[in-house]
């Protein structure tokens, strides 16, 4: 009923598939982290409409599913004629750069509430002493403050980016052949579901595992050398 | 309901389902967790790897990966024992697949909190003169599922919004019900606009209630 060498046969293709993975998983970090620092600002900014926005920025999207969100903007943009004679069409057209803005707006609320914690946890004493030595404000902040606070994001930031490489599979229901959906493919063809995903599976637990390594390295090397 | 040409009441239809998913997979992916963990705390080796090799290979793979091998894997195997052509039902694959992925955080979250619970708690128990029955009823098990309260209702919430996933494989729930109404109504982002605000609402119940409980699991703590 199990037959192993299915499961080698079908690893080179699904290789092909991984490449994908780790693209999107690599474009979704970025820009999801990108959008995170002013989203984490505006949290934590004194203006009440600032502050409000973030506030609702990052209820809707920790309280919809990715999925939603992938569909909203990858049919929903089909909606609006008016936009596919736009410069934004060649974008919102593609379910590649629909899945990656999708995804990224989506870990941007989870990556800014985090930094935005972290951040506001900074003793008040670090940024009055960065000052003290004449640092200016951006240098305080990228020096000092951020610094001090991705030590304390860095944890919950890891986790994002395995849950982001997981989530990426959703760009399989929008007609692209990442690992997940090369792989569905592949076990139509096979008629070999068990073996197939099992790859599949393989392939998920060896980019996480790599994952989690570098995000060990990262932490090590925010902590502060004695 | 003009705005949603007519279909509202079959996305209430859809969000019920929803909801029915999500707590069918609670009730059986808890008795997986509670299975996991049990697995986990053994002293033979071969159970404890077991437990911890479910929990690993799950969480490091995606939910719908889970779901397709569930709903594919299912339907040949069923094919193979009836020796026809069986449609498995996508309802069951999905509280399945997702049980499954929700037992291997909740064995996790178990495990982490049941050693908590300081071990001098379970000695002093027995000191009283409890059975070891007795001290996992009445002693550790109150003040670990205080600890796993908080974790346990964030994993239900993600749960909840996971159920959407199972949609891909035809299972007719909130997501499901969207598709279709966009299809008829060629108003895909009306459509999923709405479904969006009615998960937000569910997810936003789910918060509350999972606030209120923590308030009330933890009356009685000082400070």
């Amino acid at each position: 009923m199990f037959d192993i060498a299915i499961v080698w046969s079908v690893l080179p293709a699904l290789g092909k598939g991984a490449l994908l993975t780790l693209e999107l998983t690599a474009l979704v970090i970025l820009f999801g982290t990108l959008l995170a620092f002013p989203l984490a600002l505006a949290k934590n900014a004194r203006h009440v409409a600032a502050r409000s926005f973030a506030h609702a920025y990052i209820v809707f999207f920790r309280g919809t599913p990715s999925l939603v969100q992938v569909f909203l903007l990858y049919y929903g943009a089909g909606q609006f004629q008016s936009l596919q004679a736009t410069f934004l069409w060649p974008v919102l057209g593609d379910p590649f750069w629909c899945v990656v803005i999708a995804l990224a707006l989506n870990s941007a609320s989870y990556t800014g509430k985090t930094l935005a914690a972290a951040l506001a946890a900074v003793p008040r004493g670090a940024r009055e002493a960065a000052f003290s030595l004449g640092l200016a404000r951006y240098q305080a902040f990228l020096s000092v403050e951020f610094p001090l606070a991705a030590r304390t994001a860095l944890p919950a930031f890891g986790n994002e980016v395995i849950l982001t490489c997981k989530a990426t599979s959703l760009a399989s229901t929008v007609t692209l052949l990442d690992l997940t959906g090369t792989a569905r493919l592949l076990s139509a063809e096979t008629y070999a579901p068990y073996e197939v995903f099992l790859g599949a599976g393989l392939v998920y637990l060896a980019i996480n595992y790599g994952l989690m390594l570098l995000m060990r390295r990262l932490e090590r090397a925010f902590k502060p050398s004695n | 309901m003009n705005i949603l040409h007519g279909f509202g009441s079959q996305l209430l239809l859809g969000a019920l389902a929803t909801v029915q998913l999500a707590l069918a997979s609670l009730v059986v992916g808890s008795l997986f967790g509670v299975t996991g963990c049990w697995l986990q705390l053994r002293q033979n080796r071969l159970l404890r790897g077991a437990g911890y090799l479910y929990a690993a290979l799950i969480r490091g793979i995606p939910d719908l990966l889970v779901v397709f091998a569930v709903y594919f894997g299912g339907s040949l195997t069923l094919a193979k024992l009836t020796g026809r052509y069986v449609e498995i039902d996508a309802f069951a694959a999905g509280v399945f697949a997702l049980s499954l992925s929700f037992g291997a955080y909740a064995a996790e979250i178990a495990r982490g909190a049941l050693l908590s619970v300081n071990a001098g708690q379970r000695e002093a128990a027995w000191t009283l003169g409890l059975s070891r029955t007795q001290a996992l009823w009445t002693v550790i098990l109150p003040q670990a599922a205080r600890t796993a309260l908080a974790p346990f209702g964030n994993q239900s919430i993600v749960l909840l919004k996971q159920t959407s996933i199972v949609s891909i494989v035809g299972c007719d729930e909130l997501m499901r019900k969207a598709a279709e109404a966009s299809g008829a109504t060629r108003q895909p982002f009306t459509m999923y606009l709405a479904v969006a605000l009615i998960y937000l609402v569910l997810t936003g119940a789910a918060t509350l209630l999972l606030e209120r409980t923590e308030r009330r699991a933890s009356r009685y703590l000082g400070a």
